[in-house]
Parts: C-alpha cells; sequence; structure tokens
C-alpha cells in the first residue's frame, strides 16, 4: 500500500528516510505513535486467552536495558581493565 | 501465566457490574470501535499469544535471519554479542550481576514449578465468568421461546374463534326457526278454533230447528187426531189382530 499507511516493520530499508518524512512529529502524533504500538503490543502478547510469562517478561527485560542504558556512566567507574 | 494475573486486576475492580458487563469491559480495551459502528459481536480473542523463545525473544526474529543464517544463526549472533559486550566490558561484571543471577533463578525456577496451576487456576475463573454470561444468554433465550410458543398458541386459539361463532350463528338460527314454528302453531290453533266455533254454532242451529219442527208436527199430528177416528183405529187394529192370530194359528 501506499508508503505512509505502511507499518515500520514492512518499511523497506532503502525506504526508511521516505516513510519519515511521512510521519507526523507533532506531539499528539507522537502520542498517536505511541499508543498504537503499545496497542499493538498488548493486543499481540497480554491481551489472549491463555499467555504465558512472554507478555511481562519482555517488558521487564525492556525495562533492564533501559535502566542499565541510563546509569551507563555510573556503571563505567566499576570496570576490572583499564584498556580494552 | 503471569499476563493472566494482571489481567484479573481488571475485573476484579469492576466485579459490581453484572457479568455480560464484565465481560464487554474485557474485550472494549481493545480499540476496535475506533473506526466505525461495530453492530455485531466482538470477534473472541486470540487463544495463544506470539511465539516467544525463551521468555525473551519473539519467533519473528529467527524467521528474519532463517534464511540468510539457518537455524543456528540468531545464537551465533547473540553469543557473539554477548563475547564482545563482556570483552569491551560495555556489560561489566559487578554485584548487580551476581544479584541479577540469583532473582532469576528464582523466578524461573517459580515459574517452572508453579506455572501450570496459576494457569489452570486462572483458566477456571475465566471459565466460571464465561458460563455465567452463557448462563444468562441461555435463560433470555429459552424465556423467548417459551414466550413464543404461548403466542403462536393464543395465535391458534384466535383462529378456533370462527368456529365459535359459526355454533353461535346456527344456535340463533335454531332459536329464530323454532319460534316461527311455535308462532305458526299458534295461528293456526286459533283459525282452527274459530272455525270449529262457527261449525258448532251451525249444528246447533240445525238440530234445533230440527227438534223444533218435530216437536210441531207431532203436536198438530196428536192435535189432528179426533175421538172418532180413535175409535175407528181401534176397531181396525183388533180385527188385525185377530186375522194374525188366525193365520199364525192355522200356519203351526
Amino acid at each position: 500500500g501506499p508508503l505512509s499507511e505502511r507499518r515500520l516493520m514492512d518499511v523497506r530499508l532503502g525506504e526508511l528516510p521516505a516513510w519519515l518524512a511521512t510521519c507526523n512529529f507533532s506531539p499528539q502524533g507522537l502520542l498517536g505513535g505511541v499508543r498504537k504500538a503499545w496497542s499493538s503490543y498488548y493486543d499481540k502478547y497480554i491481551n489472549v486467552k491463555r499467555g504465558g510469562p512472554a507478555g511481562i517478561s519482555m517488558l521487564l527485560a525492556g525495562y533492564c536495558l533501559l535502566s542499565y542504558g541510563w546509569n551507563y556512566q555510573h556503571i563505567k567507574c566499576h570496570r576490572w581493565r583499564k584498556y580494552h | 501465566m503471569l499476563s493472566r494475573l494482571i489481567l484479573r486486576a481488571a475485573p476484579a475492580a469492576l466485579r459490581s457490574l453484572p457479568p455480560p458487563v464484565t465481560v464487554g469491559v474485557l474485550h472494549a480495551t481493545r480499540p476496535l470501535h475506533t473506526t466505525q459502528r461495530c453492530l455485531g459481536p466482538l470477534p473472541p480473542l486470540p487463544e495463544k499469544g506470539g511465539e516467544v523463545r525463551y521468555g525473551l525473544i519473539p519467533e519473528e526474529f529467527f524467521q528474519f535471519l532463517y534464511p540468510k543464517t539457518g537455524v543456528t544463526g540468531p545464537y551465533m549472533l547473540g553469543t557473539g554479542l554477548l563475547l564482545y559486550f563482556l570483552s569491551k566490558e560495555i556489560y561489566v561484571i559487578n554485584h548487580e550481576t551476581v544479584a541479577a543471577v540469583c532473582i532469576l533463578s528464582v523466578i524461573i525456577y517459580g515459574v517452572k514449578k508453579y506455572g501450570s496451576n496459576v494457569a489452570a487456576f486462572a483458566d477456571k475463573l475465566n471459565e466460571e465468568k464465561v458460563a455465567k454470561a452463557l448462563a444468562v444468554k441461555n435463560e433470555a433465550i429459552k424465556d423467548l421461546e417459551t414466550a413464543i410458543e404461548q403466542e403462536k398458541k393464543e395465535q391458534w386459539r384466535a383462529e378456533g374463534c370462527s368456529f365459535l361463532f359459526d355454533a353461535k350463528r346456527n344456535n340463533v338460527a335454531m332459536l329464530l326457526e323454532s319460534s316461527y314454528r311455535e308462532r305458526l302453531l299458534m295461528v293456526y290453533n286459533e283459525v282452527k278454533k274459530r272455525l270449529d266455533y262457527q261449525v258448532a254454532l251451525q249444528n246447533l242451529k240445525r238440530q234445533k230447528e230440527q227438534d223444533h219442527m218435530i216437536q210441531w208436527v207431532e203436536k198438530n199430528v196428536v192435535q189432528s187426531i179426533t175421538p172418532q177416528q180413535q175409535k175407528e183405529s181401534i176397531a181396525k187394529c183388533i180385527l188385525d189382530l185377530k186375522a194374525l192370530s188366525k193365520s199364525a194359528q192355522a200356519a203351526v
């Protein structure tokens, strides 16, 4: 279909700048994007009849990675070796 | 399985509402009614969520790498990345690593041991909810069906009214006929009585005239018999009697 209506996963690598140009970067647009992403994730992994641990474990893993990234400057001080 | 426990929180807050509404609210969190008016029932929830390997990486990643690298591609990528992070100390091993390992092992042990039990319990709760809603629906359907049957019976009864009216019409016709015949008979009797009276009157008159005439004739005849005639008739009778007795004696 047309470029602006395709999801991010269906956009080819060469078309990425063009797709980014069609994106709506206003606050409402960003909020809408966040809401759509959350709802697609929620409908795929959490809002099912027989879910498993995968739904929230991925969220927790993402949270762990994000917090590690935010605290990286502080963690860098606890390295074992000086030269890598 | 843990997701089912999270889902429990939503309906628990809405337990005051009747069951169908809670089931509807559970479905309403999906943004399906945002585009156009949906007049039919919502599609049911999918049975299983998206496939995830080791609880962390979605299956789509493995499928994405399969054409180029085969089955072991993602694992090689994971091992390479891990060694790279460790060797460059982008991931630093410190006390948090030990804590993470302990916590993860406990969690994984808990999930593996009690996961199925909790899943069965949550499934049972869901099942009861669905059964209650279904019972309400079936109850409503049954009530409506009995109402339909009663309605049909009433219609059948209304059809029978025509027979009733036919019978009543026959009754009325019979009453009219019988009263007509009764009056006809009465008329006949009255007329006959009057005619009989006239006939009796005439008979009486004739009889009276006859009697009167006979009496008058007798009276006149008796009056007309003079004593002279009486003597002559008696003498003649005696002569006749003598002659008869002589003939009778001769016969014997």
